[in-house]
C-alpha cells in the first residue's frame, strides 16, 4: 500500500509527479519529477514564476487537469485524518471518493474571483451546493451553515446578501465568498492558488489575514500557490521553489529565504524591489543563473539540515554536502 | 439614477411593469408607421382586386362590361380616395373586424383564426423537434469536441442546413405514402377533412403532424446545433465551471447547471421570434405539404392584391413581431440576472 510510505506528519506526498500536454508541436511537460509533502497542519507555500508547473501541481492534487493535459506518472499519496488514505492519481474518474475529496476533504481557492462564481446563481445558492454535495442535510440547513460561513468570513448583512448575485460583490468580497464556499465542508486540506493576485494592494492584505486567521482557528494544512515571496514570509511555514515544473528547492521558511541554497532561489529573492536600491537596475534572474544551468535536472538532495535542493555536484560540494 | 433597493423583489417588480409600460407605448407610433407602410405598399403595383379579378374571368372568357367593373369597384369601396380606404381599413382593424377577403369569399377574421391554430401547433411542435434534436446533439459536439461523433453529427446537421426545406418536404412526403401509408399532403386523411372533432380525427391529425414537424424543425437544427456547440465550447472552461468541479459537483449536474445553462441563454430569447413565424413562417413547405396555415395564404392574398386579407395578415405579423420583441427581451432578463438588474 502506498500510503505506508507517508510519514505520519503529511497530510499529502507526491512523488515524481509529471505532467504533460499534448500541443500541435507534440508532448510538452507541465510538470517534471515534482516530489514534495505538506506538513498537516501548516502552510505550505510554492513559490516560481509564471510557467513554473505550480497551478498545474494544484490542480493535479484534486485532479482538475482536463485534456490535452494528462497525469503520465507520479503518485500524490492523500492521508486525510477522517478516512483512510488513497493515491489520488490512481483514483478512476468515476471513483466516489473523488467527488469525496473535491470540496469535502480537500477544496480550493481560484486566482479570479471575477470569475470564479456562475454569474446566473445566487451567491447562497453556489455556497449551499457545496454543503449539499457532501452532507445529507435540507436545503434550508445548508443555507444555515453557509449564512454562518459567509458572516465568518466577513461578509456583512449576510441574511441579503446571501440572495444576491455574484456581480452585485466586489472582487474582495467575492474572494471572501469563493473561500466560504471552499471552507463550508472543513476541508482538510485547503489550496489556495494565488488568491490574492487579481486584487488590489489593500484587499490582498485582508484576504492573507482572513486565511492566516482560518487557518490558525480550523488547523487545516494549506498550500498557498503564489509568485509573491512578500506572502509567503507572511504565511509560509514550508517554501518549495518551483521552476520551469520542476522543484529546486524545498526548506523552511526561514532556511530558505534567509539563507537560499540554490542560485535561482537567490536570484528570486534579489529580484525583490527594496528601498535601499532605489535608483539601480533591478536584478533579473538569467542573469544570476545562466538558463543552461538549470537545463540540467538535478535530482533533489537531502541535506543535513533537513531541507533539500537540486544541485550539480559542484554546487552541491560548494553548499557543504558530503 | 433609479432608486431601487439591491435585491428587493418589489422594487425590481416595480421596475419591470414600469419598463413594460414603457415598452407597449413605444410600440403604439411604430404600428401605426407600419400601418402606414403596409397600406401604401400593397396599392403600389398597378391595378387592384378588380383588375386580377377580371383579369381571371376574361382568361376563361367571360365578358365584362365597364358597367360591371364600376360596380365591382364600389362594391369594393375601390372608388374613394386612399386616405379614406385606409382609414376605414386601420379603424376597423383596430376594433378587431379585419374586413371581408374578396379570394376567399369570406370574413378575414374566421380565416385569420382558423389557419392560426395549424400554424401554431406545426410551429412549436417544429421548434420542439429543433430543440430535442439540437439541444443533445450540440452538447455531445462540444463535450467530445474533434470526436468522431462529433464530425458525424456536425456532417449530417450540414447536409440538413443545404437541403433545401421543400425538397425535404418532397421526400418525407414520398416516404410517408411509400412506407407508412399516409395520405400525400394536408394535415387530415380525405376521410376526416371535414368531419367535427373526435378522438379519430385527432389521431390521424397526429399521424399527419409529424411531416411539418420534421421538415420545418430540421432547418433550424443545424444551426442551433453548431451555435449551442460554440456557445458551450466557450463555457466548458471558465473558472466557474472548474470552481464547481472542485466543490465535488458530480459530471453530469455540473454540466447542465453550469455551463449548459449558460450557453443555453441566446435561444431563450428567440422564444420572442417564433411569434412573427406563425404569420409568415415556412410558406413554401406549407404550398408543397398542401398546409392550411397561414403562409400560402399571405402569398396568395399579395398576388390577387387581396387588400383586407394581405393587409391583415402584414400588420398582425408586426403586431406579433414588435410583441416578440418585447417578450425576448423580457425571457433575457428571466434568464440572466445580470440584465435584470442593470
Amino acid at each position: 500500500m502506498g500510503e505506508q510510505k507517508i510519514a505520519e506528519d503529511n497530510v499529502l506526498a507526491i512523488r515524481d509527479l509529471a505532467v504533460e500536454f499534448k500541443t500541435d508541436i507534440g508532448m510538452t511537460y507541465a510538470v517534471r519529477d515534482v516530489s514534495f509533502s505538506v506538513p498537516r497542519g501548516k502552510v505550505t507555500a510554492v513559490v516560481g514564476e509564471s510557467g513554473s508547473g505550480k497551478s498545474v501541481t494544484a490542480n493535479c492534487i484534486m485532479r482538475l487537469i482536463q485534456p490535452p493535459g494528462k497525469i503520465v506518472s507520479g503518485s500524490i499519496d492523500f492521508s486525510p485524518t477522517r478516512t483512510d488514505g488513497y493515491d489520488i492519481v490512481s483514483l478512476s474518474n468515476k471513483d466516489p471518493r473523488l467527488f469525496d475529496l473535491r470540496g469535502d476533504l480537500m477544496s480550493m481557492v481560484f486566482q479570479e474571483p471575477m470569475t470564479a462564481l456562475s454569474p446566473v446563481y445566487t451567491v447562497g445558492n453556489q455556497v449551499a451546493e457545496a454543503i449539499l454535495c457532501h452532507r445529507d442535510v435540507s436545503e434550508a440547513e445548508a443555507w444555515q451553515e453557509a449564512v454562518d460561513m459567509l458572516t465568518r468570513v466577513g461578509i456583512d448583512d449576510v441574511s441579503r446578501r446571501i440572495h444576491q448575485y455574484p456581480f452585485e460583490f466586489s472582487g474582495g468580497m467575492r474572494q471572501r465568498v469563493v473561500i466560504a464556499m471552499a471552507l463550508v465542508c472543513n476541508p482538510e486540506l485547503l489550496i489556495c492558488d494565488e488568491p490574492t493576485t487579481a486584487l488590489d494592494v489593500t484587499i490582498q492584505a485582508e484576504i492573507l489575514t482572513l486565511i492566516r486567521d482560518l487557518q490558525q482557528e480550523l488547523k487545516n494544512s494549506v498550500l498557498f500557490i503564489t509568485h509573491d515571496l512578500g506572502v509567503v514570509a507572511q504565511l509560509a511555514d514550508q517554501v518549495v521553489v518551483m521552476y520551469q515544473g520542476r522543484v529546486l528547492e524545498i526548506g523552511t521558511v526561514r532556511q530558505v529565504l534567509k539563507d537560499p541554497l540554490h542560485p535561482y532561489t537567490r536570484g528570486l529573492l534579489a529580484a525583490i524591489p527594496g528601498l535601499a536600491q532605489k535608483g539601480e537596475r533591478l536584478e533579473t534572474i538569467s542573469s544570476v543563473v545562466g538558463d543552461a544551468d538549470l537545463e540540467t535536472p538535478y535530482p533533489l538532495t537531502q541535506m543535513a539540515d533537513g531541507r533539500q535542493v537540486s544541485l550539480s555536484p559542484d554546487l552541491l560540494r560548494e553548499a557543504g554536502h558530503e | 439614477m433609479l432608486e431601487i433597493p439591491l435585491g428587493s423583489k418589489s422594487g425590481i417588480e416595480s421596475c419591470m411593469n414600469s419598463y413594460i409600460t414603457r415598452r407597449l407605448l413605444g410600440m403604439v407610433p411604430t404600428l401605426i408607421l407600419i400601418s402606414m407602410i403596409i397600406f401604401v405598399v400593397i396599392q403600389l403595383p398597378p391595378g387592384d382586386i378588380v383588375t386580377s379579378t377580371l383579369d381571371r374571368m376574361q382568361a376563361q372568357g367571360v365578358e365584362v362590361s365597364a358597367e360591371q367593373i364600376q360596380n365591382l369597384r364600389a362594391q369594393y369601396n375601390l372608388d374613394q380616395p386612399m386616405v379614406l380606404q385606409y382609414l376605414s381599413w386601420i379603424g376597423n382593424f383596430v376594433t378587431g373586424d379585419m374586413g371581408y377577403s374578396y379570394l376567399f369569399s369570406r370574413p378575414v377574421n374566421e380565416l385569420v383564426w382558423e389557419r392560426l391554430g395549424y400554424t401554431l401547433l406545426i410551429t412549436v411542435s417544429a421548434l420542439l423537434f429543433t430543440w430535442a434534436v439540437a439541444v443533445p446533439a450540440g452538447v455531445y459536439s462540444a463535450v467530445r469536441q474533434y470526436s468522431v461523433g462529433d464530425y458525424v453529427l456536425t456532417t449530417v446537421m450540414l447536409m440538413g442546413l443545404a437541403t433545401p426545406s421543400f425538397l425535404l418536404a418532397l421526400v418525407a412526403m414520398y416516404i410517408g405514402y411509400e412506407w407508412f401509408g399516409i395520405s400525400i399532403g394536408g394535415l387530415f386523411s380525405p376521410e376526416y377533412r371535414d368531419v367535427p372533432w373526435s378522438l379519430a380525427r385527432v389521431g390521424d391529425f397526429l399521424s399527419h403532424l409529424w411531416i411539418p414537424m420534421v421538415v420545418v424543425g430540421l432547418g433550424g437544427t443545424a444551426s442551433t446545433m453548431r451555435i449551442l456547440r460554440a456557445n458551450l465550447l466557450d463555457e466548458l472552461n471558465k473558472p466557474y465551471v472548474v470552481t464547481a468541479r472542485a466543490k465535488g459537483v458530480k459530471p453530469i449536474k455540473l454540466l447542465i447547471k453550469y455551463p449548459l445553462r449558460i450557453a443555453i441563454n441566446p435561444f431563450i430569447s428567440t422564444i420572442g421570434l417564433l411569434l412573427p413565424a406563425l404569420i409568415s413562417g415556412e410558406a413554401i413547405v406549407s404550398i408543397v405539404l398542401g398546409l392550411p396555415t397561414t403562409g400560402p395564404a399571405l402569398i396568395e392574398a399579395l398576388i390577387n392584391q387581396d387588400m383586407y386579407l394581405a393587409g391583415s395578415f402584414l400588420m398582425l405579423l408586426s403586431i406579433l413581431t414588435v410583441v416578440g420583441m418585447l417578450l425576448s427581451d423580457l425571457l433575457l432578463a428571466w434568464a440572466d440576472p445580470r440584465i435584470r438588474y442593470e
